[in-house]
C-alpha cells in the first residue's frame, strides 16, 4: 500500500514538487520562527536568571508590601538561611550560587551640583552576582554585562544612565549621547544643604579609608535608617549602566551590601531582604521550589517566608515570551491552514484522474477503505517528505542565519543580542511541528479520500 | 450443474429526468469451464449483464448465484472480498496499473487475498510464463504494446485461480491478428485452468470460439437458453 502510494506521487512529479515546495516553505516559516522564539525565550531566562537567580526566598508579602517596608519585610539571621541552602542534601547538587541581596529606596545627591533624585539601592554581593551573571545553561552567544565595583572597595557604586543624566555625572561618567537641561534649576538653598548633608556624611564615616583619586564620579546616598533617622553615604560611581528600561535607569543603584547595610542597619543585626538562589539547571527549580518550601515549613518556622521564581519576578518574562507564543501559534494556524488547502487540492486532482483507475481497483477486489487508505497514504507521505525535507531546510537556513552575525536588542534587555534561529537540538519542537504538518496533510487528504472510496465502482470505470 | 444462475434480473438507469431500462426480466445459467460470449448491438446490455455477474454493479430485481453464493445477501465489503476471491474481471482497455510493473499487476489480486510471498511469486512466474511475457516482467504497462498489455490483463484474472473471468470486449482495441491470438490465448488457458469465462463481444472472432452463445437486445435475452452448446 505505501509502495503503491509513494509510486502514485512520483507519477505527477510537478504537482507533487509544487507541493512539496509549498509544504517546505511552511515549514521553513515555522521553523525559523519557532527557533527564533526560542532563542528570544532562552535569551530572557538567561538575561533574568543571571541578574536575579531561578528563585528568591524572601519574607512572607515582600513581594507585594516589601518594597514599602524593606526593613520591616526583611530576612534575619540570613547567614544561617544560606549555610542551611548550601549544606542541605537535596538542594546542594543543584546549587550555582546562592547570595543575599538587600533592596531598598533612597536619595541620591549630587549636592556639588544641587541635585538629588530617588533611587532603589541594590545591595550586593558584586563576587556572587558576577558570577551569577555568568550563568549560560543554554550556551548563547553573549557576553554577560559584570559588575564593575571592585569587593575591595566598600564604597563603590554603579548608577543607572537615567540617574546619571538627572544627577550631570554623565561627563564624568563617560555616558555618551545624554542631554544636558536647558534651564538651571538650582536652588539658591541647596549649597547650605549640600553643606549639612557633607557635615553628616563625613560624620558617619569616620573610619572609611580615604578614597584613591580616580575617575568617576562622587555622590552622597541618603536612607532611612532602622530607627528612622536619616542616614549618608558617600559613593564612589564607577560607571553608568541601562537595564533595557528608561524607568529602571533613572532609579537603578548599585552597591555593596556591606555598605548597604551599614547604612541601614549602623551596627545592629545585619539583615537582607532576599536570598537569590542561582541552580545549575532551570530544569531543576521545582525540585529545588518543593525543597524549599519543605525548609520553610520544617526548618525556619520562627520567620515567616516565601520562595519565588524568576517569571512571578520579572512578569515581563511571561509577558514577551506568551507574545511569541501567540504569534508562533498564529503563524503555525496560517500555515497549517495553507497546507491543509495546498494538499487537499492536490488529492483532489489525484482522485479526479484516477478515477477509472480507483473503480479497476475496486474491480479487482479492493474495498472501500482500502481506496480510502490508499488516498490517505498518499497524504502521509507528501506530508512526512514535506516535514522531512522541511525541517533540513530550516536548519539550513538557520546555520545560514546564525553566521550571518545580526543582532537586536530585545525588549527588557540592556545590550544587543545575537540575532539566532535555535533548531538544532529543539528535539521536541521541530518533533511537533513535524507532526503537526504530517497530521494536517493527512487529515486534507482524508476528504478527497472518503470521497474516491464512496465512487460507483460502474460510473468509475466508465469515467473519461 | 451451473455455475452460476441469474433469475429475472432487471436493471434500469436513470439518464437525467429520463429512465432507461439496460436489462429487462434475464434469467440465464452459466455452466462451469465453459467459453459463454454474451452478444449483442450496442445498447442491448451486455456490459450491464456482465457488470452484474462480476457484482460491481446491482440489480433492480432478480438475484444472482455465483458458486453457490448469492450475491444479493452480500454487503459491499463481502462482495468486494467475493470479487477478489472468485471472479477475475478483463477490461476492454486492459486497465493497469500504471505505476506498477507486469509482475506486480499480475500479483496484485495474490495481495488482496493474502497470498504468501513465495507462493505468490511461483504463481505470478507461472502466469508470466504462460501469457508469454517472462521477459517483460519488470516493464510498466506503458513499455508494453496493446497485445502485451491485454496478455497482463488476461495472466492478472486468472492468477487468484478464480471461478468465473468476465472479459468486456477483450479484444475491441487490438488489430484482428492481435485479437486472435488474445482469444486462443484465452482459450487455451481456460482449458488449462478449467475456469469458465464470459465475454461480452461483438467480435466475430470471439463469437466463433464460444462454446455458448448468449444474444441481448435491447435489455432482452433473445433466446432463454444459449443458442448453441459447446461441442
Amino acid at each position: 500500500m505505501i509502495a503503491l502510494a509513494l509510486r502514485n506521487l512520483w507519477r505527477n512529479q510537478r504537482r507533487s514538487s509544487t507541493t512539496l515546495l509549498a509544504m517546505m516553505i511552511g515549514m521553513l516559516s515555522i521553523l525559523l520562527f519557532g527557533g527564533y522564539s526560542r532563542t528570544v525565550y532562552y535569551g530572557l531566562e538567561t538575561d533574568f536568571v543571571g541578574r536575579s537567580g531561578h528563585l528568591q526566598l524572601q519574607r512572607k508579602d515582600y513581594f507585594w508590601f516589601g518594597s514599602g517596608d524593606p526593613q520591616g519585610y526583611s530576612l534575619h539571621g540570613y547567614k544561617q538561611l544560606v549555610n542551611d541552602i548550601q549544606q542541605d542534601p537535596v538542594l546542594a547538587p543543584l546549587l550555582r550560587v546562592v547570595t543575599p541581596v538587600l533592596q531598598f529606596g533612597g536619595i541620591a545627591g549630587n549636592f556639588d551640583a544641587g541635585l538629588s533624585k530617588l533611587v532603589i539601592v541594590q545591595g550586593v554581593d558584586v563576587t556572587a552576582q558576577n558570577e551569577m551573571r555568568r550563568w549560560n545553561d543554554y550556551q548563547l552567544a553573549i557576553t554577560p554585562e559584570l559588575h564593575s565595583m571592585n569587593p575591595a572597595a566598600g564604597n563603590e557604586a554603579e548608577i543607572g544612565i537615567g540617574v546619571a543624566r538627572m544627577l550631570q555625572l554623565c561627563a564624568q561618567l563617560d555616558v555618551p549621547d545624554c542631554p544636558q537641561p536647558q534651564l538651571s534649576a538650582i536652588d539658591p538653598n541647596t549649597q547650605t544643604l549640600a553643606a549639612d548633608i557633607a557635615a553628616l556624611a563625613a560624620g558617619q564615616l569616620p573610619s572609611e579609608p580615604a578614597t584613591p583619586a580616580k575617575s568617576g564620579a562622587q555622590l552622597e546616598l541618603l536612607a532611612a535608617s532602622t530607627g528612622g533617622a536619616p542616614n549618608v553615604n558617600r559613593l564612589q560611581i564607577n560607571r553608568a549602566v541601562t537595564t533595557g528600561a528608561k524607568e529602571l535607569d533613572e532609579v537603578y543603584l548599585a552597591m555593596q551590601l556591606a555598605q548597604a547595610q551599614q547604612l541601614l542597619y549602623g551596627e545592629s543585626e545585619e539583615r537582607v531582604t532576599a536570598l537569590q538562589i542561582q541552580l545549575y539547571h532551570s530544569a531543576d527549580l521545582e525540585v529545588a521550589r518543593t525543597r524549599l518550601q519543605e525548609l520553610i515549613s520544617n526548618r525556619w518556622p520562627e520567620q515567616p517566608l516565601e520562595v519565588h521564581d524568576f517569571r512571578t519576578l520579572n512578569p515581563a518574562f511571561g509577558q514577551i515570551t506568551g507574545m511569541f507564543a501567540a504569534i508562533f501559534g498564529f503563524i503555525t494556524i496560517l500555515i497549517s491552514a495553507i497546507v491543509l488547502f495546498t494538499v487537499g487540492n492536490t488529492m483532489s486532482m489525484a482522485v479526479l484522474e484516477r478515477t477509472v483507475e480507483i473503480g479497476t481497483l475496486r474491480t479487482l477486489g479492493l474495498r472501500r477503505s482500502g481506496i480510502r487508505r490508499l488516498f490517505i497514504s498518499e497524504g502521509l507521505l507528501l506530508g512526512l517528505t514535506g516535514a522531512l525535507l522541511g525541517t533540513a531546510l530550516a536548519l539550513l537556513f538557520a546555520a545560514l542565519i546564525n553566521q550571518a552575525g545580526f543582532t537586536w536588542l530585545p525588549p527588557g534587555n540592556s545590550n544587543p543580542v545575537p540575532i539566532t534561529i535555535r533548531l538544532w537540538g529543539e528535539h521536541q519542537m521541530l518533533l511537533g511541528i513535524g507532526l503537526t504538518v504530517v497530521l494536517v496533510a493527512t487529515v486534507s487528504a482524508w476528504w478527497p479520500a472518503r470521497r474516491a472510496a464512496q465512487q460507483d465502482v460502474v460510473d468509475a470505470l466508465r469515467y473519461v | 450443474m451451473s455455475l452460476a444462475q441469474l433469475h429475472h434480473l432487471s436493471k434500469t438507469y436513470a439518464l437525467g429526468q429520463l429512465r432507461v431500462p439496460a436489462l429487462t426480466n434475464i434469467s440465464l445459467q452459466l455452466k462451469p469451464a465453459c467459453f459463454t460470449v454474451l452478444s449483442g448491438p450496442s445498447g442491448s446490455g451486455k456490459t450491464t449483464l456482465l457488470n452484474l455477474i462480476a457484482g460491481i454493479d446491482r440489480p433492480d430485481q432478480g438475484n444472482i448465484e455465483i458458486a453457490g453464493q448469492s450475491l444479493q445477501r452480500l454487503s459491499d465489503n463481502a462482495l468486494t472480498d467475493f470479487r477478489a476471491r472468485h471472479i477475475g474481471y478483463i477490461f476492454q482497455n486492459f486497465n493497469l496499473l500504471p505505476v506498477l510493473s507486469a509482475y506486480e499487476n499480475i500479483e496484485y489480486p495474490l495481495r488482496l487475498n493474502k497470498t504468501p510471498p513465495v507462493k505468490r511469486r511461483q504463481r505470478v512466474l507461472e502466469l508470466l510464463d504462460a501469457v508469454g511475457l517472462a521477459d517483460k516482467a519488470s516493464h510498466r504497462p506503458n513499455q508494453l504494446s496493446g497485445g502485451q498489455r491485454q496478455r497482463v490483463a488476461i495472466a492478472r484474472a486468472l492468477v487468484h485461480q478464480p471461478v468465473l473471468v468476465l472479459a468486456d470486449e477483450p479484444t475491441a482495441n487490438l488489430d484482428s491478428q492481435t485479437g486472435a491470438q488474445i482469444i486462443a490465448l484465452m482459450r487455451e488457458l481456460q482449458r488449462v485452468q478449467q475456469t469458465a469465462f464470459v465475454f461480452s463481444s461483438h467480435d466475430p472472432q470471439v463469437i466463433a470460439s464460444a462454446d455458448h452463445l448468449v444474444l441481448l437486445k435491447d435489455g432482452h435475452l433473445l433466446t432463454p437458453e444459449p443458442i448453441r452448446e459447446a461441442v
